[in-house]
């Protein structure tokens, strides 16, 4: 069973978001970090490019997979993770501290999930 | 008929019957009628001694010359017994892509070696295992900075190798990339039209030194006015010169390419050759093709496996940044022999002394009448010099002395030396030559 | 094993070239590099037992069975090395006058002319050095097709089973497309209504391999290239599996318009721990104009080349793998229409008759009769074990057979994929159905044995994630 902070909502592609000082924070859940695997690298966008809720504006590789990270809002790209490109193991380990994206003048917000709603979802996957 | 096969007809009706099935059409039952054929309209099969004889026969009906005074893009240099011989084991012959590591250490290790070569050489990060040739090559390393977006822009000297320039147009314009070609200044690359071309969308800049006529380019200039304008430079180099010349990674470009033919392999009319690509650490996430990496096995053993696949097309498919699979790896391995027996003492002693006869050939052509250098610039083992004749007719005079003489360009003639065009063999394709000319100039 | 740089001692040296016996050129100083590249220093005899080390640790074809699927491991003959090898071939400079390279020419007419033979096509090109690189210069012809017709802007889209090989996919985007997957049907076909729903006014063609990856050949492949035809498009054929097939059934029969073949897979050509291979293409007459250029022709017995008048240009430096192609044509010689007839068909029984044996133990993915390759899937086999595909392919390596190929295709999630090829004995594929048998017994007798596997090799299962995370990519004279 993983991890599904209270305080945070969630896609249906499993990233989280939250609110932080004006700003979308987003990451990929523990839920998607356990299916995927040992991650060994992350490829982030650039500072200043627009995301759209529902498109991938990120992916991850795994040693023998690459997935697509969706973008639960739409909105600017204000500051992006650069840690993670060194160690995207921070992403196995600690997948709510592991943000990818920090988003601007957000919009498209009213498709996500609450906690309770994607436990359920999670169960069904 | 020679086919291979172990099995006799009588066993493979009793494995047929083993699976129950009657006949071998029984095999085909999938196929619909209106596309099932019986046979091939072709020669009957051949036994092993037939066919070596029509092989040979047809291997007979070329022309060797004894004597090659030509490159432009493939040469001829001396490949050391020992290359061939390792390169034939059959293991190495005969193995797949290492996909399984545990059963593939001494390609995976081999591969690794000449990663590791290809840096020293180039004086760059990292090298990827090889791809089809210097032109696919350069044209994967220019396409490597396009992101389809910001950047998309692509220039090109046109004096690098036609044929690379004709690969790198084809990739350029099926991946949606511009393509645009410098004119040359003096058969070299135009500083001043490079200056005007680069811009904001410029992604790469394809330069090749020594170029396709042999000159060295001004590649430092042509390094900060490209990275002046947030472009990446790919070099084109030639294997060989690298034992002496300054390199890719001491002009701070930021991907070496080339065709590593030079490198211990035949001429063989094209193929098979090499292309080897090499980059800075920051661009070593885009290099295409594959890589070897070291590792650990569970018990803490060294061992070696391909590595950051995620880039490459069997798991990355339509987001993948190249296509390319099978690569030419034993071609990679026979490089690696090559510069291993080679040493670096070696390798210089063949770069001086293809330098060298160059030079030399230059000097001694030069004092015949009609001969001269087109530029005076700086060359490495090739020249462009004025022919007083016609150079296919010298070419033909040439021929029947079994010597290849130069590659004609443009009523110039493109001339190449190698260690192996000993002083003797330049004194005679002189004293042949003039001879020639004068003959010629009489008629 | 030690690196050939661990070997090294500095002063060793092999004596291969004499002084320079002109004046030694000085360039300037800057010009020259400012070290010697770091290669090793060793005598010929480290060397030499350096790379027999080396091939001791390397697995080919000619040491033993290979049934790697998708690959046609088959045994690769002596006679092409020593064919390839001849000094009338290796020592020809690709830019001498044609006049001096007829034999070099015939022999790519004549390859051409064969290969046309076989899928059923009108010309041949040999520039193109691999599968993939065969895949972008079809694409490029049917690109230029569309492009010529002025239809280029709306034709953007290829179709792809999603069954086929990562190259399809990458070799569409590459050639400017882009790619629409269509799904398979619960028989492992095409599914035609889906294909029927995708096709339309944006379809440039359809890239299809058949038999296809699974080992099955498509009944409804009329139907299919009529589909894409009716739409305006194109049909490509991937010639991975064309080894099943030869003398049976002809790519160019089924409705294709280009195909490419590998040299290196159905033509007997070494795999050389991963090139060099060759991947010409063919297509129709009405597509001929655009091949790459230049390509060769005969008038009267004269072979010269010429460029075509609608070129897509060049994909690749001369005239492609050529010693590679003198390899194939002398096992087309060998074999003959007969031969290759009869190659298709052993391989098409010996996948069939190891299906058969193996369906005891394993479940097929796919049951009935298979082309040159078949699918297992241990989906079910995990569950009850935990014995994964991977597991048993590894276990495999403790008896020294190399294991078929896994987790491909993706649409079989547990898979393993085995192409035994026509150069198999029965006796060889008797104790690899053993084999496999024992192992499907230790899964749910031993299972720990398998987990742990390889257990007799000089490396165990390297870390990959520490490969990939940390990449070390060359040696770092410390």
């Amino acid at each position: 069973m993983s991890m599904i902070p209270e305080n945070l909502r969630y896609t249906k592609t499993h990233e989280w978001v939250k609110e932080e000082d004006g700003l979308s924070v987003v990451g990929l859940t523990d839920f998607a970090q356990s299916e995927l695997g040992d991650i060994v690298f992350v490829n982030l966008p650039e500072v200043g490019d627009e995301v759209v809720a529902g498109e991938s504006f990120a992916d991850v590789e795994s040693v023998k997979a690459v997935a697509e990270v969706i973008s639960p809002v739409s909105g600017v790209v204000a500051e992006i993770n650069e840690e993670l490109m060194d160690k995207p193991e921070m992403i196995n380990e600690a997948p709510y501290d592991a943000w990818f994206i920090r988003i601007s003048d957000v919009t498209d917000t009213e498709n996500l999930l609450d906690a309770a709603e994607y436990s359920d979802f999670c169960e069904e996957e | 008929m020679s086919n291979y096969l172990p099995s006799t007809r009588d066993e493979r009706l009793d494995m047929l019957h083993a699976i129950g099935l009657q006949s071998p059409e029984d095999l085909y039952a999938m196929v619909p009628d209106a596309v099932r054929i019986h046979g091939l309209n072709l020669p009957e099969g051949m036994s092993e001694l037939e066919v070596s004889q029509r092989v040979t026969a047809l291997s007979e009906k070329n022309t060797v010359f004894r004597s090659v005074f030509r490159g432009a893009g493939a040469y001829r240099h001396f490949i050391p017994a020992i290359v061939k011989t390792i390169t034939s084991k059959e293991e190495f012959l005969t193995a797949y892509t290492p996909y399984q590591a545990e059963i593939s250490q001494g390609v995976l290790q081999s591969i690794f070696e000449y990663q590791t070569q290809i840096c020293e050489l180039t004086g760059m990060d990292v090298s990827n295992a090889s791809v089809y040739d210097g032109a696919t090559a350069a044209a994967e390393a220019v396409l490597m900075n396009v992101d389809g977006r910001r950047k998309k822009k692509v220039i090109v000297s046109s004096a690098a190798h036609p044929d690379v320039i004709a690969v790198i147009r084809t990739y350029c314009e099926s991946r949606g990339a511009e393509c645009v070609l410098l004119p040359d200044d003096a058969h070299a690359t135009d500083l001043n039209a490079l200056k005007a071309a680069l811009d904001a969308q410029t992604a790469s800049v394809y330069v090749q030194s020594p170029n396709f006529y042999g000159i060295l380019e001004d590649v430092e200039t042509i390094v900060s006015l490209a990275h002046e304008a947030g472009a990446k430079v790919a070099l084109g180099v030639n294997p060989i010169s690298l034992g002496l010349l300054k390199t890719p990674g001491e002009y701070g470009v930021d991907i070496a390419c080339g065709e590593g033919q030079p490198l211990g392999l035949p001429m063989g009319f094209g193929g098979p050759y090499l292309g080897f690509m090499a980059a800075s650490k920051e661009m070593m996430r885009k290099l295409p093709g594959r890589i070897v990496g070291q590792t650990t096995d569970a018990q803490g053993r060294r061992c070696f496996v391909l590595t950051l696949q995620a880039r490459e097309q069997h798991i990355r498919r339509e987001k993948a940044s190249s296509n390319i699979c099978s690569n030419e790896a034993l071609c990679a391995m026979t490089a690696s022999v090559y510069l291993a027996a080679m040493g670096p003492g070696g390798l210089r002693k063949a770069a001086m002394n293809s330098a060298s006869h160059a030079h030399y050939l230059a000097q001694k052509l030069s004092e015949i009448a009609g001969f001269s250098l087109v530029e005076e610039k700086p060359f490495f083992h090739e020249f462009l010099m004025h022919c007083p004749i016609a150079p296919e007719k010298l070419n033909a005079r040439l021929a029947e002395h079994g010597i290849l003489g130069g590659l004609p360009v443009d009523g110039a003639i493109l001339w190449c030396a190698t260690e192996m065009n000993s002083k003797a063999e330049i004194d005679n394709l002189c004293a042949l030559t003039a001879q020639i000319v004068g003959e010629e100039a009489g008629k | 094993m030690k690196l050939l740089f661990e070997r090294s001692r500095t002063g060793r040296a092999m004596n291969l070239l004499p002084d320079c016996d002109v004046p030694e050129v000085s360039f300037d100083e800057s010009l020259l590099r400012s070290s010697a590249p770091r290669l090793p220093e060793l005598s010929e005899v480290d060397l030499d037992r350096h790379y027999t080390a080396l091939s001791k640790e390397t697995y080919g074809v000619n040491s033993g069975f290979y049934p790697l699927g998708s690959c046609t491991m088959k045994y690769n003959p002596r006679v092409n090395e020593a064919m390839a090898s001849l000094p009338g071939f290796t020592e020809l400079h690709p830019l001498q006058d044609p006049a001096t390279t007829q034999g070099a020419l015939e022999l790519l007419h004549t390859a051409g002319k064969y290969i046309c033979e076989i899928t059923g096509m009108d010309d041949m090109t040999f520039q193109p050095a691999a599968g993939a690189h065969g895949e972008y210069t079809g694409l490029l012809l049917i690109r230029r097709y569309h492009q010529l017709r002025g239809d280029l802007e709306k034709r953007t889209k290829i179709l792809v089973p999603d069954s086929a090989h990562g190259t399809n996919p990458a070799s569409a985007v590459m050639a400017g497309f882009t790619v629409v997957s269509v799904p398979s049907n619960a028989e492992g076909g095409v599914d035609l209504d889906a294909l029927r729903a995708a096709a339309g006014e944006d379809t440039a063609g359809l890239m299809l391999t058949n038999p296809n990856t699974l080992g099955l050949f498509d009944p409804n492949i009329l139907e299919i290239t009529k589909i894409v035809h009716e739409a305006g498009g194109l049909c490509y054929y991937d010639g991975a599996n064309l080894n099943a097939v030869m003398g049976h059934a002809r790519p160019g029969d089924m409705g294709f318009d280009c195909v490419h073949v590998n040299l290196h897979k159905t033509f007997s050509t070494p795999h050389g721990g991963g090139g060099p291979g060759s991947g010409p293409v063919g297509c129709k007459a009405f597509l001929s104009d655009y091949l790459p250029s230049p390509q060769v022709r005969e008038d009267n017995g004269v072979y010269s080349l010429y460029d075509p008048s609608e070129s897509v240009g060049k994909v690749r430096s001369f005239q492609g793998n050529f010693l590679v192609v003198v390899r194939a044509m002398t096992y087309l010689f060998s074999l003959g229409g007969e031969g290759l007839t009869e190659a298709s068909s052993t391989a098409v029984l010996n996948a069939n008759y190891m299906m058969h044996r193996l369906s005891k133990s394993y479940e097929i993915a796919y049951p009935g009769i298979c082309m040159h390759e078949f699918v297992m899937d241990l989906k079910k086999l995990k569950d009850e074990t935990g014995i994964s595909a991977m597991d048993v392919a590894k276990r495999l390596l403790d008896f020294g057979i190399h294991p078929p190929t896994m987790y491909f295709p993706l649409i079989v999630h547990e898979a393993l994929m085995l192409e035994p090829t026509e150069t198999e004995s029965r006796e060889t594929l008797d104790d690899a159905c053993d084999l496999f048998l024992e192992i499907a017994k230790e899964a749910r007798e031993n299972p720990e044995i398998l987990h742990s596997a390889p257990n007799t090799r000089t490396v165990g299962r390297p870390d990959e994630v520490s490969a990939a995370r940390n990449p070390i990519l060359r040696y770092p004279f410390e």
